[in-house]
């Protein structure tokens, strides 16, 4: 299996969609391949297509907000005392996560189709939120469906997609979280996509949702490089990104265009969640090396058991809460291009702690658990290493579990 | 190849009525009841699907899933169905039996030693909600070295190419899906839309045997009586949770549903 070069990883899969020959694919039903053989055809016209993309930059610079900032976290990077810890804080973007990109792209991709309804799936909300202020940007009439659990978690995005006026169904079947979400949202699209438009919320689900999503987050690394240039004048020799993976649509964002530099100049670390430390359950597949097997229409690394049922998982942070993973990212680590790692509930929120106490951030759960291994590796690095860890989310969704967990000091 | 699903439509056909295939769930409520529901509406149905119970099941709707869920509850694996299929097969040999679920499960097991269970127990078909075409070519001409029917899925989003590409790769017998729906929707288009694109179908291949599923219920199942074969899934899942829920027993009354549905199509 080899990564190539000079080509977008997201154009990198054969003509069933696979990566690598045995990540992603179209595992759907019938009634399905014909409207996700549509979308193929529109993306793959559309991305090439001079007028989209300035449509899209005109939308990701003036209502998005592009670029987020790139700042240097100079306070913990002292308190640490040993590489430089930078973070690219994408929850600057509208709506305070990255999930903003893929919700814009999708919204102008149903525009072009002709289609009134966008449906989407959410774990942490985040990706519910965006879609529903993104729908009603475009005039999309918006559904959005979440499990029971997440939507008694995450309150603060639930209000904000019904403000927006979306529909918000509650999911109750199987663990009543993300995994749910997504299934009855593919459920939904089966009986209505000759209406409705369906956005997967991260780099999982058919191949097309991979590629469209990869697309759109990749937006993050587009600014980065910008930015390091600007600031270093030119890449830096020895540069490390860091970033959570649930599903994976941050990560891979936050990695794509550095995707040909050799990964001893600039190294992937992608961190998964572990879960409660005393807990079994996990949602890090990669890390702890779960056996391929196939979920919402992709094969990929998946918690499961040894009939093939899919597990529940375990995790503080709704958004990591997955028990799949991006084919991008099955095919990132075998092709070793990325190195993945877990963090657990606990190291996630002493994390959070640390660097609300040191510095003016407030990282939501989900980088939280990168931030946690980004600074325990930051201690053993050189003061000429550059950490960037991806900020993709705002902790205000996350006031309940935090004042729960810490005490209201933390919120 | 013979295969008693083949004589199970030329029987129908001889009899004037579409072939009546029922679809209840492997497990449901237990192993054991499963069994005896098999038996028990067994002389009246012409083809037995049977539900391999997955937990991310993307094209069921809210009956099947509760049935599914409520299978894996009780404590069926893959095994356990086989076993089903063999006992089964001891009280009626000659009654062909389908297995239906999704890929992950015989991804899991392995496809070449699932089929070579399916062999030993006696199953005579499978249906792959989510190995479409042409992704199933490899495994569809797996089943049939083993003289297993592996039925193609057909749906009304289904451009006319595919169809074409479809038929021609399918087995004898070919599962047409009604309307855009998950299972046991609401029939929300006419049985003169679904016979049209049924005829579509027939027009391409005459010698197929294509039955029509989704959304057919006592209410429904007069209306499509001209198809090759018709099928009934959420409609008895349904009947057992209801039975469960009156402290009633699912046998007597899912046997009581089918053979009411027999009656409506005679």
């Amino acid at each position: 299996m080899k990564l190539k070069k000079g080509i977008p990883v997201i154009d990198q899969g054969d003509k069933l969609g696979f990566w690598g020959g045995k990540f992603g694919g179209n595992f759907v039903p019938e009634t399905l391949k014909k409207p996700i053989e549509d979308l193929e055809i529109l993306f793959n016209k559309l991305k090439k297509d001079r007028n989209f993309i300035n449509e899209r930059d005109k939308y990701f610079k003036n209502w998005v907000g592009s670029p987020t900032r790139f700042i240097k976290l100079e306070n913990l990077t002292e308190h640490v005392g040993g590489a430089q810890i930078w973070s690219k804080v994408v929850s600057d973007a509208n709506g305070g996560a990255h999930k903003i990109y893929n919700a814009t792209v999708h919204c102008l991709l149903a525009k072009r189709s002709g289609k009134k309804v966008i449906c989407g799936d959410t774990g942490a909300g985040y990706a519910g939120k965006m879609l529903s202020m993104a729908a009603k940007k475009f005039g999309l009439k918006c559904k959005i469906f979440m499990g029971a659990k997440d939507i008694q978690r995450q309150q603060p995005n639930v209000r904000a997609m019904k403000k927006n006026g979306a529909e918000v169904i509650p999911v109750y079947s199987g663990s009543q979280t993300l995994v749910d979400a997504v299934s009855e949202c593919m459920r939904y699209w089966v009986a209505n996509c000759d209406k409705v438009a369906m956005c997967v919320g991260s780099t999982v689900g058919p191949a097309v949702f991979v590629r469209i999503c990869g697309w759109s987050t990749s937006q993050i690394s587009r600014e980065l490089k910008n930015q390091l240039i600007d600031e270093f004048g030119s890449i830096p020799k020895k540069l490390k990104l860091y970033n959570c993976v649930g599903g994976g649509s941050s990560s891979f964002g936050f990695w794509n265009e550095f995707m040909d530099y050799d990964k001893k100049q600039c190294e992937f670390i992608g961190v998964e969640a572990g879960g409660p430390e005393k807990s079994k359950k996990h949602a890090a597949p990669l890390t702890y090396g779960s056996k391929i097997g196939i979920l919402h229409g992709a094969a990929q690394y998946v918690n499961q058991n040894d009939d093939g049922q899919i597990e529940e998982t375990e995790s503080i942070s709704a958004g990591l809460d997955y028990p799949g993973i991006s084919p991008l990212h099955c095919f990132l680590k075998d092709t070793k291009r990325a190195r993945y790692t877990a963090a657990s509930d606990e190291e996630a929120l002493r994390a959070y702690k640390m660097v609300t106490k040191f510095e003016k951030l407030r990282p939501s759960l989900e980088p939280s658990h990168a931030f946690s291994v980004a600074i325990a590796e930051s201690k053993k690095l050189s003061k000429d290493t550059i950490v960037v860890v991806n900020s993709c989310g705002d902790a205000y969704k996350d006031r309940g579990i935090l004042k729960q967990r810490l005490g209201t000091k933390y919120v | 190849m013979f295969n008693p699903i083949s004589y199970a439509f030329k029987k129908a056909k001889n009899e004037k009525r579409p072939a009546l295939l029922t679809y209840t769930v492997a497990g449901d409520s237990s192993k054991k009841q499963s069994l005896q529901i098999l038996k028990s509406i067994s002389k009246e149905v012409d083809i037995l699907e049977i539900g391999v119970p997955h937990n991310t099941p993307v094209a069921d709707g809210s009956q099947i899933q509760t049935s599914s869920y409520r299978a894996i509850k009780n404590g069926i694996k893959v095994n356990d169905i086989f076993k089903i299929v063999k006992d089964f097969k001891k009280f009626d040999k000659n009654k062909p039996v389908i297995l239906m679920g999704y890929y992950n499960m015989i991804f899991q097991y392995g496809e070449n030693k699932f089929l070579r269970k399916c062999e030993i127990s006696g199953v005579n078909g499978l249906i792959v909600v989510d190995l479409p075409w042409p992704e199933n070519k490899k495994f569809a001409s797996k089943c049939k070295k083993k003289s297993i029917f592996f039925i193609q899925l057909l749906s009304p989003t289904t451009t006319k190419n595919r169809l074409k590409g479809i038929i021609k790769d399918s087995h004898e017998m070919i599962y047409f899906i009604s309307m855009l729906s998950t299972t046991g929707g609401k029939l929300k288009v006419s049985s003169e839309e679904i016979l049209s694109n049924y005829y579509k179908i027939k027009k391409i291949n005459s010698k197929k045997n294509v039955v029509i599923g989704f959304g057919i219920t006592e209410k429904t199942i007069k209306s499509l009586k001209k198809a090759d074969g018709l099928v009934v899934g959420s409609a008895i899942c349904k009947e057992i949770t209801n039975s469960i829920k009156k402290r009633q027993n699912p046998v007597t009354n899912v046997y009581n549903v089918v053979n009411r549905l027999r009656n409506k199509i005679k």
